[in-house]
């Protein structure tokens, strides 16, 4: 096992060795197992370390080795950096940050307080998350609530520069992390439910200075894409492949936003993300399909130019906002090895696409539950190559404003929404935290203020049918779309999972547990409660010679939101209803950071 | 400030309590609605000539019969309630880990207290709580649908309606529509 690990890491450092590009100080950082440099642990966010002093083995008799409380109440994602001897812990709003010496017992080093308007607080949808922060060259970049982008001293937190990113007063906010890229910083923004027009902006690394911006709707000189070498599967997109999709000016107002996770590959120079809803949530009030919202991009970071785009769920329904992850593998595929990348998206399919061509290979439902459409259309000759097959009973669009269309699967929050998927190279196989929660979903009219929430639809969610589980952690096969095995939890999974050469995959749960599980089975090995429901991602890194586990616990976000006093079930008869388990009655707010080792 | 004011325009049979709120007198409402003291019993619904019911003391309020049929505005309610305001305050006015429980608030606060929070917001950031409600005073999508968020969320707090999506619910009145079309605008 020992010459098999050594030869696995061997082959990928040499394969990450000829990207002479990238980042220097984060490619270096992230083929460090004992640093953890950047969220997703690697460019290509598969968040797997290839420590493994705690294996499946001996997790069992691991135990909390520190902890540290963030003196912040509201729902804590992300999780905190290891850089050298320091690990750099964020918080939600206010968003803090403090950097703590692994040296001397997590003795804080330095804490950086932005002083931020509270008044972001009720612009920002669903909590105050942040999900982290960024290192390259010796700085630290937080992008705060107010879409303030800072670059810090990483020794010293004294503020290097800082840019405004966008405008609060116009509903536009931040909660993800941002991804550094050679020179420079790429960042993304919220505010879907607020009819903001969404970028991928890149400043300069050293100064702050912007570079481009690239919106997900709009003119094609705004959306940076060309049209004769811009592809969508296989195709160039041709001239105004977005205006041509909106009705009037709604573009303007278009959402599409990008506040998910960014991976990059070297080799290719290209970074992909996914591009969020079109506002409003009441279909019929913009006909078309909305391009490039619910998409898939993959664009140069040097110039912001496209390479390809694919629209998962064109003219959005049911808010399946397609930010979620996008995890780069080398896999083969009916035995040729090809260059992948994967995407869990809220509509509940689970795709495989060719990420140097944007070639859709797989897309499989990765929860059995799915019923919004009935498969995606994977054959080339037809008109409708590469959409959804929507069913009509679902189809709120369909059904028209006023009309409850019921028992839609998955619910708003998606089969999964953005806690990140582990890949573990050992085993070939994705872990997936996933949601079974459906829903009834009635869109109305409603009209657009700047600065103010625009929904226009009322949504009902309740566990899918069969059970009472609201989740499930799944193992999937992203070469032939199948589920391997799946492990049920009373709630939704909210925590970003983490894949170690150990054999060992751990994630949280919404009640609070730390959990470790054999890799290859799903089989529970390890749980701790830790004191607050976890919707953060787990981590490890090493020092002084010992491996480390860590994790926020601190539960909020759209799931504490949606799940604190339970579901209830709108089709179960009277009697029944409200019989779902509240996460009120689990677990309270509070941000605490956990870490766990094997005992000395 | 316009869209409360003709909501409130419209209304010339409230009481004077709700005056300021014409007049924009944000603060003195705002100072006269936290201070409140919890409501007295309000006593049988009153149906109205626009289809809305109201109490003894004139405010608007909710009617439902033994089937669970609810008035309109109940349901209307219902629905902008779960567009506007759940993904705050949770599901049913029941709360979350972001914002409090409506359905408990609302034994609390006034009809006259409920308008005044909502039109200019408030703060409370002690004890590290964050919590911020946004003035939402010239958010025609909550302010055309304020009295009937108020009386969804009244049902809710008296126990009269369910968790859920109301079993039934009365026609919608001429009234109500003429006053959405006048106070969202022309349908585009």
């Amino acid at each position: 096992m020992r010459r098999l690990y050594t030869s696995f890491l061997s082959v990928s450092l040499l394969a990450l060795n000829t990207a002479a590009f990238a980042n220097e100080s984060v490619q270096k950082g992230s083929q460090d197992p004992k640093q953890w440099v950047m969220q997703a642990g690697n460019y290509a966010n598969t968040r797997y370390s290839t420590l493994d002093q705690i294996t499946k083995n001996n997790v069992a008799k691991i135990v909390p080795a520190w902890s540290f409380s963030t003196g912040v109440l509201r729902g804590h994602e992300g999780a905190p950096l290891v850089i050298g001897d320091v690990m750099y812990v964020h918080t939600p709003f206010p968003n803090n940050v403090y950097a703590l010496d692994l040296n001397n017992d997590g003795k804080i080093l330095w804490k950086y307080e932005p002083k931020q308007d509270p008044n972001v607080v009720p612009v920002m949808c669903c909590d105050t998350v942040n999900r982290g922060l960024a290192y390259a060259d010796g700085k630290i970049f937080l992008h705060q609530a107010d879409t303030t982008v800072v670059a810090l001293n990483a020794q010293t937190g004294k503020v290097e520069w800082s840019v405004a990113n966008g405008d609060p007063k116009r509903g536009e906010t931040n909660t993800a992390t941002v991804l550094p890229v050679k020179d420079k910083v790429i960042v993304g923004i919220s505010g879907g439910e607020f009819g903001v027009q969404c970028h991928v902006t890149a400043y300069d690394i050293k100064t702050g200075a912007r570079v481009w911006r690239a919106f997900s709707e709009g003119p094609d000189d705004q959306i940076m894409v060309n049209p004769e070498k811009t592809t969508s599967l296989g195709k160039p997109v041709g001239k105004d492949s977005s205006l041509k999709t909106w009705q009037g000016d709604q573009w303007k107002t278009g959402g599409g936003c990008t506040w998910g996770w960014y991976s990059y590959d070297p080799d290719l120079n290209l970074f992909y993300y996914g591009s969020g809803n079109p506002s409003t949530w009441n279909p019929k009030q913009r006909p078309g399909d909305n391009k490039w919202s619910m998409t898939l991009w993959a664009r140069n970071p040097d110039t912001g130019e496209a390479k390809w785009v694919y629209q998962m769920t064109p003219h959005d329904e049911w808010d399946f906002d397609g930010i979620n992850e996008v995890p780069l593998v080398d896999q083969k595929i009916d035995g040729k090895d090809r260059k992948l990348l994967v995407h869990f998206d809220r509509n509940g399919f689970g795709y495989t696409l060719d990420r140097v061509t944007g070639e859709l290979l797989v897309a499989e439902k990765f929860d059995p539950a799915v019923n919004w459409a009935t498969k995606v259309d994977m054959d080339k000759s037809s008109p409708t190559y590469g959409r959804p097959l929507v069913v009509a009973k679902y189809s709120t669009e369909h059904n028209g404003e006023d009309v409850n269309s019921q028992g839609i699967c998955p619910a708003a929050l998606g089969s999964k929404d953005q806690q990140p998927a582990a890949y573990s190279p050992k085993t070939g196989l994705f872990y997936v935290p996933t949601n079974h929660v459906c829903m009834d979903y009635e869109p109305f009219r409603v009209s657009y203020t700047p600065g103010q929430p625009y929904v226009g639809a009322t949504l009902t969610m309740f566990p899918a049918p069969g059970g009472t589980n609201m989740g499930n952690f799944i193992a999937w096969d992203a070469t032939k779309g199948k589920i391997v095995w799946s492990d049920s939890e009373q709630f939704s999974v909210w925590s970003g999972a983490l894949a170690t050469a150990g054999d060992v995959v751990f994630y949280g749960t919404l009640e609070g547990y730390l959990k470790a599980v054999d890799a290859k089975t799903g089989k529970e090995l390890y749980k701790y409660k830790t004191p607050s429901g976890i919707i953060g991602n787990v981590m490890t890194y090493q020092h002084k010679g010992r491996q480390y586990v860590a994790v926020l616990s601190g539960v909020g976000g759209w799931a504490g939101i949606g799940l604190a006093a339970g579901l209830a079930d709108p089709h179960a008869g009277l009697g029944a209803v409200g019989g779902y388990a509240a996460l009120s009655n689990y677990t309270a707010l509070g941000g605490t950071l956990t870490v766990f080792a094997l005992p000395e | 400030m316009s869209v409360v004011t003709d909501i409130v325009e419209k209304h010339p049979n409230r009481r004077a309590g709700k005056v300021c709120l014409a007049l924009s007198v944000f603060t003195l409402c705002a100072v006269f609605g936290l201070v409140g003291a919890a409501k007295a019993d309000s006593g049988p619904a009153t149906p109205g000539e626009d289809g809305k019911y109201t109490d003894a003391s004139g405010d608007p309020t909710y009617n439902i019969d033994k089937d669970g049929k609810t008035d309109w505005y109940t349901y209307s309610g219902f629905r902008r309630y779960h567009s506007e305001c759940h993904v705050c305050h949770g599901p049913d006015g029941m709360g979350s880990s972001y914002a409090p429980p409506l359905k408990d608030s609302l034994k609390r606060l006034s009809y006259t207290d409920f308008l005044a929070v909502v039109a200019q917001g408030r703060k409370n950031l002690e004890n590290g709580q964050e919590k911020v409600m946004p003035e939402l005073g010239l958010n025609k999508n909550v302010m055309c649908y304020i009295d009937d968020i108020y009386i969804y969320l009244k049902a809710r707090s008296d126990d009269a309606v369910a968790r859920g999506r109301p079993p039934d619910h009365e026609a919608k009145p001429k009234a109500w529509q003429d006053a959405q079309d006048s106070c969202m605008g022309a349908p585009s």
